[in-house]
């Protein structure tokens, strides 16, 4: 009943592995013949490209475009002509990127760090709990992560840090300039969408000074760093705290962490 | 996608058929992104959603359709105020969707 191409994309999405679905959504009447609506690729990089849109020129062009936007985790609609020609209509497809889920690393296992892994999960991130004191970074502290790293910071982020991308985060909870230092320098040097660092006005102040000492650039502070971390919505309990920060985490994504933010009561506009 | 693959294995297992329905754009203000996925079994049952439950009713009526002919079709739910009774989006966008047999 089900074929091929739905057993692969099955068996990425299952697995994790990235993969792009490409779908004839709308095409013009001389060309549905050959091109009917519905028709299908599945692209895996690295791997040969399944199905067919009927006409050889247009499948080698649209799994190209789709394999771009894989990389890039984007998906959309895009338009060819019956050989796959740009800036013509006769085909619409659309392209859905499947990629990985987004990572979040936690600096500091602290009690906070414990209540932002549950939370991170509900949401869907593969989370690694990472501090250089063995006695804190167990385990057991940490049921529900991913990865539970004893490492510094800095040396963790060489690591990993290159694998890292727009739809990622990092929090720094450890209130230890010696740990927070190390770990939002090297966390700036990653292209990270979101860096957030825990700490009252206070310990923000002076964190400042010493990540100016260390070399950070204030522009790059100002435009990346989101200390004191979280949105205000009064947040106390550990368990309240990580609301606030992965409510922080989304605002930044979708680009609406600049100005005050108020209640969806209070404001006028589209909420999608 | 990811979501519904459990629903949809159990539903193959059965030797049910089963469509699926994709949303392939969004105008204006729409629940759910491009991609959300909704599959429907010969028997009505859903899995997932394509709204935030303003039109899978319709859905399923279309799905039920395409697993009766086969053929898959583009359909789009939106509102105006001359289509009081019609199924829509109460946030007054639109939502095109792409449903289809899963027979690939």
């Amino acid at each position: 009943m089900s074929g091929e191409i739905y057993q692969e994309l099955r068996h990425s999405l299952l697995s994790g592995e990235p993969v792009g679905l490409v779908l004839v959504t709308r095409v013009a009447d001389e060309v549905a013949a050959l091109t009917p609506l519905a028709s299908k690729l599945l692209v895996r990089p690295g791997a040969t490209v399944l199905g067919t849109l009927g006409e050889p020129e247009l499948d080698r062009v649209a799994s190209r475009d789709a394999l771009a936007m894989l990389e890039r985790g984007v998906s959309g609609t895009r338009h060819y002509g019956s050989r796959g020609e740009a800036r013509r209509e006769e085909i619409e497809v659309f392209v859905e990127s499947f990629v990985s889920p987004p990572k979040l690393i936690i600096f500091g296992a602290v009690d906070f760090s414990r209540a932002l892994v549950d939370v991170a999960k509900v949401l869907g991130f593969v989370v690694t709990v990472c501090d250089a004191r063995p006695v804190f970074a167990t385990r057991a502290r940490f049921p529900k992560a991913d990865e539970v790293v004893v490492d510094w910071p800095d040396r963790y982020l060489e690591q990993v840090g290159p694998s890292l991308g727009p739809r990622d985060a990092v929090c720094v909870l450890t209130h230890d300039t010696k740990f927070d230092v190390p770990a939002i320098i090297g966390a700036l040097a990653t292209n990270v969408g979101y860096l957030g660092a825990m700490g009252s006005r206070r310990t923000h102040d002076k964190r400042w000074e010493r990540l100016l000492e260390a070399g950070a650039s204030e522009d790059d502070l100002r435009a990346r760093l989101m200390s004191p971390i979280g949105l205000d919505v009064g947040a106390r309990t550990p368990e309240e705290t990580a609301v606030s920060i992965c409510a922080e985490i989304i605002a930044v994504r979708s680009g609406r962490a600049q100005g005050a933010m108020t209640p969806l009561r209070d404001g006028s506009g589209p909420i999608h | 996608m990811k979501e519904i693959l459990s629903t949809v294995d159990n539903w193959l297992a059965e030797g049910k058929r089963v469509a699926i329905a994709r949303v392939i754009g969004v105008e204006q203000s729409g629940p759910r992104d491009p991609g959300a996925t909704m599959a429907v079994s010969e028997d009505g049952e859903v899995a997932g959603s394509v709204s935030g439950g303003c039109v899978e009713g319709a859905v399923v009526t279309e799905a039920l359709e395409v697993l009766a002919t086969g053929v898959a079709r583009r359909c789009s739910f939106g509102y105006s105020d001359d289509q009081a009774f019609a199924v829509g989006l109460t946030c007054g966008g639109t939502v095109h969707l792409l449903v289809e047999p899963l027979d690939w």
